[in-house]
């Protein structure tokens, strides 16, 4: 395989750097922008009050042209999402999922907890849109901190008319509960989340029927992750050709790319949508020292890993789907030859053992008999027909439960089966030593 | 069931912030609430959570056996966690949590023999930016290597309260979990907690110093073509 080497030069070139767009991220720099005076010198505020000079409609139907698609993983275009949620004099719900956890991402909770208001200002135009007088900030339990800013913004907006009863005169309505979960991955899935919210176990629903007509409390639900939301008002206050220009020819706005792992300088890169690997790695200063581009997770863990070939694919949902992955959340957690890609599947595949709800059959039952196998391979006891097992797992796993943590947990599984088959090899044939003690684990 | 007025008086409270006829809503909100008091889901908790949203016993202890914030056990003041998901395993969270394990003598999920600390492993804490990463009672301590972290509990025992690298000052695992449940934090300095981490600001310094921003817009163009006026 072709390991490119990415150039480690000091200061990025300047048409890597001109890669870099911040907007949503871009108050992040000021101090105190979490607090409600400073948010409005920095246009806070601004695109509510644009948008409730104009009919619900009329938004919904702005927000399709801006082309801005969801930021919580699976892209689903925004304004179709809020045109889906019947317009029939019921109660509405919007329910912002903030409850990131998928691993490798990274980006909600900087965003929450530095850029608060625009979280409530988003929620207030969508929910004007949706017709919701009631929205939902569910924040994964550990963000402790987030939750404090949140609420604080929540207190801040009331207070100045923001949020509340007749909202800045214009008769809309709006309030706004944080609430906290309790550490469940799986209540990042959409109707997990909502069953959480309604005071359950935390386990997705079958679809149909979906959110949309019948969501919180069986009432029209608009779902929208909290990155999704935060982009809103930018998006009202540059309009629909600023935001389109933001990104590349197929993919609307800016996106922040997750950096993690052997790069010099991790961290939080909002780019143009499209931006490569390889210049976002330039943009992370390169590559640590003696380690070179093995794989990376295009957008966390259950997405499948690409390698060292795609260091120049668009990173945008249809370029990325094009190269066999998934976009997700842009969460890139890059890896390197010192990285072995088996070891990091068995600790994923754990990862989603643990975190199985436990509802469908195949997931319960496949990662846990999966992460068995990859133990018995880590362990130097593993036999060849056990990658074909792997496969099988895989296959009866995929699309065989209700949600996507399932699918997901196959992801880094035959992705890497399909590009490092020799590492799961060099164990099986003894040439690499025995990560695990077989003895230990109980392998057989 | 001894719970003292403030714990009802905030469980209305938490209810309250329900539709009407959704109350059980409240129930994770309620199991935050009972571990503000007891240090874990007691049988005394379930108890007052059934009560409180008129269901059963066994309905509430099927919640809480579901989510891992909620503890089974007393839990110490101080909630050490170790992310070990692949990114921090690979840099280096294992060894954090095992060199923890044996400072403390404790494994996964258990507490000082004093009672002040409890040791877990954790996945993903959203901050891999920060790899590898340890928080105490949620709040951050970045880029963690053994020596820091066994430092950073010594301390603790020591009855100090480490600064985090993001997040608010220190407070026990009760005080937390009454924030948890949905409450304000009294402390004046917990907002002000820093979050403006190196990692969290490392594309926008770099295109502050390159002098590159967004393409500017016109904010007062219109949304739709025919904009019509409300």
């Amino acid at each position: 395989m072709s390991r490119a080497t990415v150039p480690n030069p000091r200061r990025p070139r300047e048409d890597v750097l001109s890669k870099l767009t911040p907007v949503v991220t871009k108050r992040w720099l000021s101090p105190g922008a979490w607090k409600i005076d400073v948010y409005e010198q920095l246009d806070g505020y601004r695109a509510l009050r644009k948008a409730l000079r104009h009919n619900p409609a009329d938004l919904i139907a702005f927000m399709k042209e801006s082309g801005h698609r969801g930021r919580g993983g699976a892209g689903f275009p925004v304004g179709m999402k809020w045109q889906f949620v019947p317009d029939d004099g019921n109660d509405h719900y919007l329910v912002v999922n903030a409850d990131e956890g998928e691993p490798g991402t990274c980006k909600d909770l900087p965003l929450m907890m530095n850029d608060p208001h625009s979280v409530i200002e988003g929620i207030a135009i969508a929910s004007y849109a949706i017709k919701a007088d009631r929205a939902f900030v569910y924040v994964r339990g550990e963000a402790v901190h987030a939750a404090r800013r949140l609420r604080h913004a929540v207190a801040e907006a009331k207070a100045a008319g923001y949020l509340g009863k007749d909202i800045l005169g214009s008769g809309f309505d709006l309030d706004i509960v944080i609430h906290s979960g309790a550490g469940a991955y799986i209540c990042g899935e959409e109707t997990a989340l909502l069953d959480s919210l309604e005071g359950l176990r935390g386990q997705p629903r079958l679809r149909p029927p979906f959110p949309a007509t019948h969501g919180l409390y069986q009432k029209p639900t608009c779902i929208n992750n909290v990155g999704t939301i935060a982009a809103v008002p930018h998006i009202v206050l540059g309009g629909a050709e600023w935001w389109k220009s933001l990104g590349s020819e197929n993919a609307a706005g800016t996106m922040i790319y997750s950096l993690s792992g052997r790069v010099v300088n991790p961290g939080q890169y909002e780019c143009r949508l499209g931006t490569t690997l390889s210049e976002l790695i330039e943009l992370a200063g390169g590559m640590q020292e003696g380690h070179e581009l093995k794989y990376f997770t295009p957008g966390g863990s259950s997405t499948p890993l690409l390698t060292a070939e795609h260091l120049d694919v668009p990173l945008d949902f249809d370029n990325v789907a094009k190269a066999g992955s998934i976009l997700g959340t842009t969460a890139i957690m890059v890896f390197s030859d010192q990285d072995c890609p088996v070891l990091s599947c068995w600790r994923w595949l754990k990862f989603y053992q643990h975190e199985s709800c436990g509802k469908c059959t195949p997931c319960r039952e496949g990662n846990y008999w999966m992460v068995r196998v990859y133990e018995r391979i880590l362990s130097g006891e593993g036999a060849e027909s056990d990658l074909k097992l792997l496969e099988n797992a895989c296959g009866n796993l995929l699309g065989r439960a209700f949600c996507g943590l399932g699918d997901g947990a196959t992801s880094c599984v035959t992705s890497s089966l399909k590009y490092f088959r020799q590492d799961y090899l060099d164990y099986i044939e003894g040439t690499k030593p025995p990560l695990f003690d077989a003895e230990l684990i109980g392998a057989h | 069931m001894s719970y003292p007025d403030k714990i009802h008086q905030q469980a209305a409270e938490i209810i309250a912030r329900y539709p009407e006829g959704r109350s059980r809503s409240a129930l994770l909100p309620l199991l935050h609430l009972v571990q503000s008091h007891d240090g874990y889901v007691s049988e005394d908790g379930i108890a007052f959570c059934a009560e409180a949203l008129d269901i059963t016993k066994a309905q509430v202890q099927a919640v809480s056996t579901f989510y891992t914030m909620y503890k089974r056990e007393p839990a110490g003041d101080w909630l050490v966690s170790v992310c070990t998901n692949t990114l921090c395993h690979a840099k280096g969270g294992q060894k954090i949590f095992d060199e923890l394990s044996g400072e403390l003598n404790v494994g996964h999920d258990e507490t000082t023999a004093d009672g002040q600390i409890t040791l877990e492993h954790a996945e993903c804490l959203a901050a891999c930016d920060y790899a590898p990463v340890v928080t105490v009672n949620y709040e951050f301590f970045d880029n963690m290597d053994e020596a820091g972290a066994v430092d950073l509990v010594r301390q603790l025992k020591e009855g100090k309260r480490p600064f985090p690298s993001r997040g608010a000052p220190l407070c026990t695992l009760k005080e937390t979990s009454v924030q948890l449940a949905g409450f304000d934090d009294e402390r004046e300095a917990a907002l002000e907690g820093d979050a403006q981490g190196e990692a969290t600001l490392a594309g926008n310094r770099l295109a502050a110093e390159a002098g590159i921003t967004a393409p500017q817009f016109d904010p007062d163009a219109p949304l739709v073509e025919k904009e019509e006026a409300k």
